[in-house]
């Protein structure tokens, strides 16, 4: 039987590439699609979650007895509920349900379920806690002087120099070559500071869930999550049960982009079901998810980079200080291994440092760590390029990492796309169409990692030919198109004769999180071994039914063929007539296969944006938009472009107006979509997309993730082209209209 | 919590007379249902005025327009006549939120919610407009800018309500304007706003103007100066920067989240001259 892998570069496809209706879209449309608040139980009670009204306090005592009292009140938990977690959790936590402190506004105190939410709303102003109100810090600079209020003692670690607060918790480097030496080489040494704020991943649907427990602790929760393996592991450890006592369901999601990869109201929500002995949901409402759920870091951020008249970057050089809110964690170290990833040099270094603030603990959100080093890394080499006259893409060609490029943050690159992204912006329309009054150009290129994982997929035949792909990974951006689309090619049957299900946790081994843009490739990868097994399973099955070898029996079109020196004794069989004897030839047919997928190409990509800014108010205009990445493979065109322009959007959000803004008391002062400006639709052009195909050796279809790559860029695109459009060189994120007027005062008056 | 939809306008005086019921008025309810969502409100009871059938009415009179108090603001920019005579106060209502929003919205619900930043308050104010109150002691008309005392506040006694908004018949050669200045093009709230109306006499001079300032005080703000600025001038450059100083000058805004102190006075200028020109050309297409 022959069934070589199939090398990327000369494989011609039927299905993938093909731009197939989505799946879930008629039920998303039309309101059936079941999202966490959708899901009920007989029986059922409504959680309500109590909230720290200051940044930072010791919870003195809390007393719960008024509440307990109120009628329709069935439980009410505090962290006394909760045994000590396991080693490794205890920041999980004390996240989900506070001990000794309340460390930011919204922080959890106390939760009840009672049996309505007018109910539980009451009780919560029952509960009386006794806060001892400490000074808070906020702002990751202010964290790191010496003398700022401290959120834990002694959890820095050994990496951390002297002469910062106890709210640095690590400290890490990356790099290679002599600094001083190249920089010493340069025309020009470039230092610059620059600021990002807090940005929350803005998903649709708020944290949802429903928990059920029985007495004799079995227990099911259906929740949004990006992965309800990962709810099932840490639930279970928080709670002291077994993983395999708890089943979790993954709802629809209304999205995550990294926020819904950890746990918030869930463990709180098993909590009160087990004491009340009834099941309980809880929803959080807009402000809850704004104040308590996971925003990504605020930066500050300092650059030196030597270039070269003729434009060779000699050295590059980087702080980088995250803070990631109230616990260690911050994605300063992926900020640090990709803030020059772009590019091929000699000497570069970056130190990051993660701090803790008064803050919600930072969550994962697309790319996470990168946007703001490369919004830092890219306006300074566009500031360098523009001050010698060159053009900005032939700078970045110049530098650009290729394969055998040993990178910044330490592997050499195998086959990569940037250097085809920047061609294709030099190429494209865009680059050179003209600009209008107030109108300024910006470019930038943006890297990230993507990453495999464990996965596992079940893929059955069933008894009339059609193919259900059974995984594990929570669809957030079409992955269960691309999943039948992948095993529809590699079957040879049509796309619709292959549906594709998000299995519990009772169904499939150990699944990692829907993250790292990791499903396309590492959950595509196992689909496709998958079936190969199915087709493996149905050649010996047919190789029986003929009464010829095995290796005799070919797949071909979505059917068994007789090969090699039996070709063309037998007429080829077909899948479904396969599936249709099944029970005579050994049973129902399946193929499965569980992996950690290694092998995730990087992917690196170049926007350009075109800004118009009003003089008089300080507004900014996107006016035009062209998002360039490599795919590796499209596997869905649609899916792609939609990755690309939705990446580009909350990018520029970032850019232009979104920021968690805290008063002086520490408070939030914009928990709302109302303050917290992410862009709405008639604030934007039709983001164009440009896909480029540089297979990625480590999939059999040479796919790349596509999900994350696509937010990095646009921060830097659009600070450039606002400074272009300005005169002014913008260093702090967001641009909002103030922030940009008075620049632009301030320029007029300097 | 009752939820009441009275058919007469008697019967909503007795129900918000009655002081027990601790009840609140429900026009569009974009307001009023977002702020008991958030907690921020309990009404005892709700009265909804959306039942009463004559406030669900545009009608011209003798002395201008009629609209009824619960006539949302889609409805008002579909009305080819009110949309002609006073296209500021039509296009203040149509920027309130979103289509949505606007398929609920009252001018009157914008008014008595009484937030600084309401969008068709200073266009209704530039227009001299008027409301119609009703309540336990009888019928009374008021100019709009009475009605909000504060933020959140107004003057509306216990068991009255708003059933109408008034607008004075368009007279020849006038025109009205409304800009905001927001961060996004739509679903957000002013960090200033302006509102316009003058009156040309045959040579193209401005006779009469009023100038309404909004987001930039606690109440709605009728900037006197800001008008004469525009008096006698036919807008050049001279009297809209005049404009914009006296705007800056009248404003008295506060530094939050939406904006600083020193860049809602600023932004007001800028928005007073551009709806100053708008309401100019308004004023000169009905010779
Ligand atoms: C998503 C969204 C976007 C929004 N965008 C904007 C915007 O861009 N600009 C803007 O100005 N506003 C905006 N708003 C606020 C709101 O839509 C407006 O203020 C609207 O005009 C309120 O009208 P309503 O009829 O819905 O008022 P309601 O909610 O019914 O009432 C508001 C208040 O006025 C009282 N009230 C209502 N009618 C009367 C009456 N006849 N007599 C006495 N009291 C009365 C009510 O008791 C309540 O206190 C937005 C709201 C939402 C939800």
């Amino acid at each position: 039987m022959a069934l070589d892998k199939n090398a990327p570069e000369t494989r011609s496809f039927k299905v993938v590439g093909s731009r197939p209706l989505r799946p879930d879209g008629i039920d998303k449309v039309t309101g059936r699609a079941r999202f966490g608040a959708d899901m009920s139980a007989p029986g059922m009670l409504i959680g309500h979650i109590l909230r720290s009204p200051h940044a930072h306090a010791r919870i003195r005592a809390i007393d719960t007895s008024k509440a307990e009292a109120l009628a329709g009140v069935k439980a009410v938990v505090t962290r006394a509920d909760f045994a000590a977690a396991p080693e490794g959790m205890e920041d999980v936590l004390d996240n989900c349900m506070a001990g000794e402190k309340a460390l930011y506004d919204g922080h959890a105190v106390a939760a009840i379920a009672a049996t309505s939410a007018a109910i539980a709303r009451q009780a919560a102003k029952l509960i009386e806690v006794d806060y001892e109100v400490l000074p808070h810090v906020t702002d990751v600079d202010a964290a790191m002087a010496p003398g700022a209020p401290a959120l834990h003692d002694g959890r820095s670690d050994e990496t951390v120099p002297d002469g910062y607060s106890a709210n640095v918790m690590s400290r890490v480097e990356y790099g290679h070559g002599d600094i001083e030496a190249g920089l010493a080489k340069a025309d020009r040494v470039l230092e610059r500071s620059y600021k990002t704020a807090a940005t929350h991943q803005g998903y649709i649907e708020p944290h949802a869930c429903l928990a059920t427990m029985g007495p004799d602790g079995q227990a099911d929760l259906w929740c949004c999550t990006q992965g309800h393996y990962m709810v099932r592991n840490t639930c279970a450890a928080l709670l002291g049960m077994d993983q395999g006592q708890l089943r979790v369901t993954a709802s629809e999601i209304g999205g995550g982009f990294g926020g819904k990869t950890t746990v918030f109201i869930e463990p709180v929500a098993l909590a009160l079901a087990r004491k009340a002995g009834r099941p309980v949901k809880i929803v959080m409402d807009r402000t809850e998810v704004l104040r308590a759920t996971g925003p990504t870091a605020s930066s500050s951020i300092d650059v030196r980079i030597g270039m070269t008249k003729d434009g060779r970057i000699t050295a590059a050089d980087a702080e980088l200080r995250y803070q990631g809110g109230a616990y260690p964690g911050s994605p300063v170290g992926m900020g640090s291994m990709s803030a020059f990833a772009p590019y091929d040099l000699e000497n570069v270094r970056t130190i990051g440092y993660d701090v803790v603030t008064n803050r919600p603990k930072q969550a994962a959100y697309r790319a996470p760590g990168a946007p703001m080093a490369a919004f830092a890394v890219e306006s300074a080499i566009d500031e360098l390029a523009k001050g010698f006259g060159l053009d900005p893409l032939d700078v970045r060609l110049k530098n650009a990492a290729r394969e055998g490029t040993r990178s910044s943050y330490g592997p050499t690159f195998p086959a990569i796309g940037l250097e085809a992204t920047l061609r294709a912006a030099k190429d494209h329309p865009h680059w050179s169409a003209p600009l209008g009054p107030n109108q300024g150009r910006g470019v930038a290129c943006g890297f990230w990692f993507n990453f495999g994982g464990d996965t596992c997929v079940t893929l059955n035949v069933t008894p009339d030919g059609t193919v259900t792909v059974t995984e594990g990974n929570p669809d957030i951006g079409g992955s269960r198109a691309s999943m039948s689309m992948m095993a529809a090619e590699e079957l040879g049957i049509p796309y619709e004769k292959v549906r594709t299900v998000i299995a519990d946790t009772g169904a499939l081994g150990q699944n990692e999180v829907t993250d790292g843009s990791r499903v396309t490739f590492a959950v595509g990868l196992a689909t496709i071994e998958a079936a190969r097994a199915a087709k493996r399973e149905m050649c010996a099955r047919v190789a029986k039914i003929w009464g010829i070898d095995e290796e005799a029996v070919i797949w071909e079109d979505g059917a068994a063929k007789p090969a090699g020196p039996n070709a063309g004794d037998y007429p080829p069989m077909t899948l479904a007539e396969i599936a249709a004897i099944a029970s005579n030839t050994g049973g129902p047919i399946a193929g499965h296969h569980e992996v950690n997928a290694e092998g995730a190409g990087v992917s690196f990509a170049t926007h350009i944006a075109d800004t118009e800014v009003d003089p008089d108010t300080g507004a900014t205009r996107i006016v035009r938009y062209t998002v360039i990445q490599d795919a590796g493979k499209a596997v869905h065109p649609a899916y792609v472009e939609g990755q690309f322009q939705g990446g580009a959007v909350q990018g520029i959000g970032w850019a232009l107006n979104e920021e968690y803004i805290y008063g002086a008391d520490g408070i939030l002062q914009n928990p709302g979509f109302l303050d917290y400006r992410i862009p709405v639709a008639s604030d934007l052009p039709m983001i164009d997309t440009v896909i480029l195909e540089i297979p990625n050796p480590g999939h059999p279809y040479g796919v790349r993730g596509v999900g994350e790559t696509s937010i990095v860029p646009p921060l830097a695109a659009v600070a450039n082209s606002v400074s272009a459009a300005t005169g002014v060189r913008m260093t702090d994120l967001p641009m909002s209209p103030p922030k940009v007027l008075a620049a632009v005062q301030g320029q007029q008056e300097g | 919590m009752k939820y009441e939809a009275p058919s007469t306008i008697d019967d909503a005086i007795a129900l918000l007379a009655d002081a027990q019921a601790a009840a609140s008025v429900l026009s569009g309810g974009t307001d009023l249902l977002v702020r008991m969502r958030a907690d921020m409100a309990a009404p005892g009871a709700i009265v909804d005025i959306k039942r009463i059938p004559a406030l669900n009415e545009i009608t011209e009179t003798a002395d201008g327009w009629r609209i009824g108090a619960a006539v949302p603001s889609a409805v008002m920019s579909e009305h080819d006549g009110l949309a002609r005579d006073w296209p500021g106060v039509v296009e203040a209502a149509a920027l309130i939120g979103s289509t949505q929003v606007q398929g609920r919205a009252t001018l009157a619900g914008n008014l008595c919610n009484a937030s600084p930043a309401a969008d068709s308050v200073p266009a209704m104010v530039a227009a001299s407009a008027k409301v119609e109150i009703a309540g336990p002691g009888g019928t009374r008309t008021v100019p709009v800018e009475e009605i909000p005392t504060g933020p959140g506040k107004t003057s509306l006694a216990a068991g009255e309500f708003v059933t109408a908004i008034l607008l004075p018949k368009r007279a020849a050669l006038s025109g009205d304007a409304y800009l905001r200045f927001i961060p996004r093009t739509e679903m957000d709230i002013a960090v200033a706003g302006c509102g316009i109306a003058l009156s040309l006499d045959d040579t193209g001079t401005c006779q009469s103007a009023r100038v309404a300032l909004g987001a930039v005080g606690p109440t709605v703000i009728l900037a006197a100066d800001a008008a004469s600025a525009l008096i006698g001038t036919k807008l050049d450059d001279a009297a809209l920067e005049a404009l914009a100083a006296a705007c800056s000058a009248a404003a008295t805004p506060i530094d939050d989240k939406r904006g600083t102190a020193a860049y809602r006075k600023h932004v007001i200028g800028v928005l007073a001259k551009r709806a100053a020109k708008i309401a100019y050309a308004r004023a000169g297409e009905t010779a």
